[in-house]
């Protein structure tokens, strides 16, 4: 008994947030590297590019509650993603048009695109705030549990509650769903070939007759989709607050840099390893050890590792190892 | 030759005269509905004038800094915010009075013996890792850090409990050296090239997004720290009464001396407001000595064989390196030069404000606007970061006001309780990020050496 509590209480506490927050994280991952493996600069733009997505997302959220259209159990926002996502693929071929595509005609140097990122990410703040504001929204409506922690608790007689949300659920399911969408685009289409094929070698991909232009246009709308999609179940897993995506770009950087940049699959695993991580370290053990431990071993401390507020320096330090012992990632990334 | 130093007397000369403008135009505008107090364009107030002008040199210091790695040596670095924070740190550390109920045994000993541990942890973990090979290697390191982890915690969290539990309102924290607070300045110089040692150890010699990347995660963690070790620095409860430095008085002070007294009624002046601004003189005197110095010197290593050396990497690093020269190596010297300079301004600017709030460290405000200083004024010219953060940092003070008094003008015909007067008229903050952008996007397109090119 007290091993399944332990269980439920570690389900509850560790896994079950840390994979959600792995999927948003992965998602986000896979955004930059992706514009990384096509344009070859990492996006400085991408925090700011899901705050400003999600809150398209939110806005058409608001009216479609006001119209009193709903989506069942299902947060009204997934309905309104598409909207985000269109709106957001065209910001990104604006920025595109407007900004980046003069350096890449000029063959800039990257740390050049780099820095236009950082301007794009302050105008993209700055409309974001405009438009939004700066205070918490919750968005969430529907269902707010799957399994209620109440209820588990009756139903099966244990002293931990096991809670699963909606918002989580939801996240794990669509960031399954995308990232089986995208790699069945990456490996089965015409298109999503000629992508990979650009990103392995540009020159040879240009002699081959692929139009450089049109993959660089899909690779903007696949990954503004990603950020949105991101950034839209960020916000509803956690709450929305434009502040909070740009310090986002550590982990997610992080999680890219360990996948290797560049490597869709890398991005992934990147994601969990940094989330698992994150939340196994600031998570404050006591509660599952009480289960486990006889009374005598207990120690007195909460068992934290390392304060929440120090998470992101857990990223930052499997980003440091990585970079010290395996600068391309664990999956085989370019280092160019 | 000549005509670039026209160029660059006529700049700073504009520059001059927008400040000019600020310190003697009394300007408002009075949209309908509108507080009654109407809408500033210029404040026509030269205590204004200094407060703009005070940060123009600070920033216009760390521009210095940012401008040694990145114009000199073209390395991206975003942890800008973090080496500033550190120079504030070092504000606190050196010049605040010790805490001294805490500085016995099991406060500030203790603490030194955890700190000094958890040193003595990593150089073991070092040392294994050089001497060891192997699968030996990759647990031996492992255990080390883990047990040696285990060992900082037991050393130190106590010590932490005790030092926070003493007068947790007023104090909780170990205090300073009680140093004069001009030591404090060398002083964040040498924290924050400390820091950037550490960094540049690991993270320079890999391409430069990675330094983009890790430099931003240093700048988080360094300001994540100061938030949150209350026993250092008080956290988010800030570290308040840093002394100023030398020659700098308090108001009060002036207020109460005779001289100042006789002197103001002299010249008819109000001897309150005559304080302000003496005070606000006085530092700007300091800084700007300090600035001249350190531009001094970035312009004589500028035109030294070093500094050619250096232009030299950053122009071709494959060619630079097959001469002999240690590319690396001249990376990671000239990263922790710019770096300290940063940490410099960092204290300077805590012994000016008086006190120390690690929440106002954000990266927009300490390491993109300073890019942005640099990359406006001419990436690799020193007397362009100087301008190029006068007038940025002007305009960001301006565009704050002129954004409130366009929205009000043109949202005064609107009816005063819509939702969307309500939000125009509340973005003046975001207009101002938003043309921050703007600005760094059109020079970086149309004018990519900046309004004073490096020659």
């Amino acid at each position: 008994m007290d091993f399944l509590n332990a269980l439920v209480a570690l389900l509850n506490f560790v896994v079950i947030p840390a994979t959600a927050y792995g999927a948003q994280l992965a998602l986000g991952a896979l955004a930059a590297t992706l514009v990384y493996g096509v344009l070859r600069f990492s996006n400085f733009a991408l925090g700011d590019t899901m705050a400003f997505g999600a809150a398209v997302v939110i806005l058409f959220t608001w009216w479609f509650q006001s119209m009193g259209i709903s989506f069942g159990p299902v947060p009204t926002a997934i309905l309104a993603l598409p909207f985000g996502i269109a709106a957001m693929s065209a910001v990104a071929l604006l920025t595109d048009r407007t900004v980046y595509r003069y350096y890449r005609r000029v063959k800039a140097k990257p740390v050049i695109v780099v820095i236009a990122s950082m301007g794009v990410m302050f105008i993209m703040a700055g409309i974001t705030r405009m438009i939004i504001g700066v205070q918490e929204i919750q968005f969430a409506d529907g269902q707010k549990f799957l399994i209620d922690p109440t209820a588990f608790r009756t139903a099966t007689g244990l002293n931990e509650g096991l809670a699963l949300r909606m918002t989580q659920a939801i996240t794990v399911v669509t960031a399954g769903l995308v990232v089986w969408a995208l790699f069945w685009f990456l490996n089965r289409t015409r298109t999503g070939k000629s992508m990979r094929a650009y990103s392995d070698n540009e020159d040879l991909a240009l002699l081959s007759g692929i139009n450089p232009e049109r993959v660089v246009a899909i690779t903007w709308i696949i990954a503004s989709g990603l950020a949105v999609i991101a950034g839209t179940l960020y916000g509803l897993d956690k709450s929305y607050k434009a502040f909070n995506y740009f310090a986002l770009l550590l982990p997610i950087f992080a999680a890219a840099v360990v996948g290797g940049l560049g490597n869709p699959l890398g991005a992934i695993a990147g994601g969990f390893l940094i989330a698992f991580s994150e939340i196994g370290l600031t998570y404050a053990w006591k509660k599952v050890a009480s289960y486990i431990l006889p009374e005598s071993l207990m120690p007195d401390g909460l068992m934290q590792l390392l304060s929440t507020e120090y998470k992101f320096s857990v990223s930052f330090a499997i980003l440091i190892i990585v970079l010290l012992f395996k600068p391309t990632g664990i999956f085989k990334g370019k280092a160019v | 030759m000549t005509n670039a130093r026209n160029r660059t007397l006529i700049l700073f000369a504009l520059m001059g005269l927008l400040l000019l403008l600020e310190g003697t135009v009394h300007w408002q505008v009075h949209p309908l509905n509108a507080d009654a107090a109407g809408y500033t364009i210029l404040s026509g107030s030269w205590n204004v004038v200094l407060e703009i002008v005070l940060m123009c040199l600070l920033s216009a210091i760390m521009a210095l800094g940012v401008n040694l790695q990145w114009g000199y040596a073209g390395l991206f670095s975003t942890g800008i915010v973090g080496f500033v924070a550190l120079g504030g740190l070092a504000g606190v550390l050196v010049s605040l009075p010790p805490v001294t109920a805490v500085w016995n045994a099991a406060g500030v000993g203790r603490l030194v013996v955890a700190l000094l541990t958890g040193l003595g942890v990593v150089g073991l973990a070092v040392f294994a890792y050089g001497h060891l090979k192997g699968r030996a290697r990759t647990w031996g390191v492992t255990a080390i850090l883990v047990g040696g982890f285990f060992l900082y915690r037991a050393i130190f969290d106590p010590a932490v409990a005790y030092i926070e539990a003493n007068d947790p309102a007023a104090a909780g924290n170990i205090g300073g050296l009680g140093l004069p607070a001009l030591v404090a300045w060398p002083a964040g110089a040498l924290m924050a090239a400390a820091a950037a040692w550490a960094i540049g150890k690991t993270a320079l010699g890999l391409r430069s997004d990675y330094l983009a990347i890790a430099t931003l995660g240093i700048g988080e963690i360094i300001v994540a720290v100061m938030k949150n070790e209350d026993w250092l620095d008080r956290g988010v409860k800030n570290a308040t009464q840093i002394p100023r430095p030398w020659p700098v008085p308090t108001e009060v002070s002036l207020q109460e001396s005779q001289r100042f007294l006789d002197f103001c009624a002299n010249w008819g002046l109000n001897p309150v407001n005559a304080s302000t601004i003496a005070v606000q003189l006085l530092y700007a005197l300091l800084f700007t000595a300090v600035l001249l110095l350190i531009l001094w010197a970035c312009e004589l290593a500028l035109n030294s064989p070093w500094g050619r050396m250096m232009r030299a990497i950053r122009d071709n690093e494959t060619a630079s390196g097959a001469m002999g020269k240690d590319v690396t190596k001249r990376h990671l010297q000239v990263f922790i030069l710019g770096a300290a300079i940063c940490g410099m301004a960092g204290a300077m600017l805590v012994t000016r404000d008086g006190q120390l709030v690690p929440s106002s460290y954000t990266p927009l405000r300490f390491t993109f606007t300073i890019w942005l200083m640099v990359i406006v004024g001419g990436s690799g010219n020193n007397w362009g970061s100087v301008l190029g953060a006068f007038l940025i940092w002007y305009l960001w003070n301006k565009v704050f006001d002129w954004g409130s008094a366009a929205m009000w003008s043109a949202t005064q015909y609107m009816d005063p309780a819509s939702g969307l007067k309500t939000a125009l008229t509340g973005s003046a903050e975001q207009m101002r990020t938003i043309v921050m952008g703007v600005i760094l996007l059109v020079v970086l397109r149309f004018a990519p050496k900046g309004l004073l090119p490096e020659k």
